[in-house]
């Protein structure tokens, strides 16, 4: 991979911190309505996976869905808008934070059901097939939703006819305040194996690992070999939303045994370890994506709310 | 110059309009349990199998959630699927992905995003299968905001409804009778569609009107027939179309007759 490439994905993954700390600024300052589920922590799985992503490719996502969206080339602008109500934003306000899509991008909607996208991403996969378009479509989903019926329902359509969907379970080991060990028996990545989808476990917070095991499953879904599943191992630093301490079921050793392998300072390290970039450089794109995110706010800010005219508009086609 | 009629049951006419629709557009499909080459639980598919092959008539596992989620992805990104229900009450085996998917992502992307689903579903009672087998739950998915709701009464009438399903840019549930599917009647020749929300008057009167759904025209049109020999002159009104509703002739209808009876 070249520093181009890395350099890039440590700026997709600031982007997408800088983006949600705003999103929590947002929120306390009254700015937005509804519920913010933030990312931060878990920057690097978007942000692998997505890279290994071509532009006409599909995503579905979650409630924690602003790294996805970033990361497959969401505009900051148009979602903070949309997360604040205004009518600039992607959904002319509509959705808000847990609808977010972009069509044109491939991102065909987090969603406020957990478990939401895997028939949605399984049948966009079902289409590419009967249309031949050679797209993929990856699913992004929790250890939470990986209890869902559906996840099993669809794997096994997916498996039976070979569709080109890469599963991604995001593992942060808690589904809204319950412990996964808690609730859900085995092995997440073992869940596939009985449909013969092949899984892997990664690190999620090393957005290389994930990046090169991304790659090779979307290589196996191209050339029409069916799903995979990847569990990516990673932690969710805030609460289930922002509102949410997350503190009274989650220890403080834990808490900072998952901070101290950030993904975001951890690769910046890496590369400056590997001369890949130079401080400055790092700093300079901070400072980018600082002002960008900043003016995604005041760009929200100074947007107006959809007309009363809308509230029964869009119903139907 | 009336139109050239043939005479056929309601399940043929649903089977044609599928047949025609498949030909005239390369992104429709059918996907649902049984239907390939076994032509349906209710043997109404015969033949789409083997004119269509199994890419487009797609037996599914008996997984409702899981293939109408499948659909509503289909939908969303070019192709129009037509998925089967086999008996209506599986229907709540889906409901998360026809009431909070299918139904709600026009709205909540801004008007971005279109689902042009068609779901075909049976309904009624009559064949003695004990009440998982037997409802008749059109007017739940009435109730969903984004829904279309569909509930043909003649084979003319299910090969014209279900066409403008097809072609509809939003979800649509067609519910047939499965009582009905002997029904025979005549239906016109070509290319027709039969547009929503355009009531029916299935018989004309001047003393009460009779607004039936589905099967229950037939039980209306029954009752008229014997009234007819009381000298009540009975007026049948087939909405077709319930989401949307055409309340204009309905409300012609009752204006004319100063009585209403429900049957549905």
């Amino acid at each position: 991979m070249d520093n181009n490439h890395m350099l890039e994905m440590y700026r997709g993954m600031l982007r997408i911190r800088r983006f949600e700390e705003q999103i929590r600024n947002v929120y306390t300052a009254g700015l937005m309505q509804g519920l913010a589920h933030l990312y931060i922590g878990e920057e690097a799985v978007a942000v692998g996976v997505c890279s290994a992503l071509k532009e006409d490719d599909c995503i579905t996502s979650t409630h924690r869905g602003h790294g996805h969206c970033i990361a497959k080339g969401g505009r900051l602008d148009r979602m903070m808008a949309e997360v604040m109500g205004r009518v600039t934003g992607y959904c002319r306000g509509k959705g808000g934070s847990m609808h977010i899509a972009d069509l044109s991008l491939g991102i065909l909607g987090a969603n406020g059901i957990v478990g939401g996208g895997f028939g949605i991403a399984g049948g966009s996969a079902l289409s590419a097939k009967l249309r031949r378009s050679g797209q993929v479509t990856v699913c992004f989903f929790g250890d939470g939703g990986s209890n869902q019926g559906v996840f099993f329902e669809v794997m096994n359509m997916s498996a039976v006819w070979d569709l080109p969907v890469i599963f991604v379970c995001e593992n942060n080991h808690y589904g809204e305040y319950t412990a996964a060990d808690n609730v859900a028996a085995g092995k997440l990545a073992d869940r596939s194996i009985p449909f013969g989808i092949p899984s892997a476990v990664v690190d999620g917070n090393d957005v290389v690992a994930v990046y090169e095991a991304a790659s090779a499953t979307v290589d196996r879904a191209r050339s029409k070999q069916g799903p995979s599943l990847i569990e990516c191992d990673t932690y969710r630093y805030q609460g289930h939303h922002v509102g949410d301490p997350g503190i009274s079921y989650r220890s403080q050793e834990e808490r900072e045994a998952w901070q101290a392998k950030d993904p975001i300072a951890r690769f910046g390290q890496r590369l400056l370890d590997e001369s890949r970039t130079t401080e400055a450089a790092l700093e300079a794109v901070g400072a980018e994506v600082e002002e960008e995110v900043l003016a995604a706010v005041e760009a929200g800010k100074a947007a107006p709310f959809p007309d009363v005219s809308e509230v029964d508009q869009h119903v139907y086609a | 110059m009336s139109t050239p009629e043939k005479e056929m049951t309601y399940g043929d006419a649903m089977k044609e309009a599928i047949a025609e629709e498949m030909r005239r557009d390369p992104t429709v499909f059918l996907m649902g349990e049984e239907v390939g080459a076994a032509g349906g639980v209710f043997k109404t598919l015969g033949g789409l199998f083997d004119e269509f092959g199994p890419e487009r008539v797609i037996d599914t596992p008996i997984s409702e959630a899981g293939f109408t989620g499948l659909g509503v992805g289909a939908a969303l990104t070019g192709m129009r699927p037509i998925i089967e229900i086999m008996f209506g009450d599986f229907i709540a085996l889906a409901m998360d992905q026809i009431v909070n998917q299918a139904a709600k992502l026009r709205y909540m992307t801004g008007g971005q995003a279109k689902v042009p689903l068609t779901i075909r579903a049976t309904m009624g009672a009559g064949r003695s299968s004990a009440a998982q087998h037997s409802q008749s739950l059109h007017a739940w998915t009435a109730h969903i905001p984004g829904l279309k709701v569909v509930v043909p009464s003649t084979p003319a009438d299910v090969k014209g409804l279900i066409k403008s399903a097809i072609r509809d840019d939003n979800p649509v549930v067609v519910y047939e009778n499965k009582m009905m599917y002997g029904l025979k009647g005549p239906v016109p020749e070509g290319d027709f569609v039969t547009p929503f929300g355009q009531a029916d008057i299935k018989r004309e009167g001047s003393d009460i009107s009779l607004i039936a759904t589905s099967r229950m025209v037939h039980v209306a049109l029954a009752a008229a027939r014997t009234l007819q020999a009381d000298g009540i002159s009975v007026e049948v009104v087939d909405p077709r179309s319930l989401v949307p509703l055409d309340v204009e002739t309905l409300v012609a209808s009752v204006s004319k007759t100063g009585r209403a009876v429900v049957i549905d």
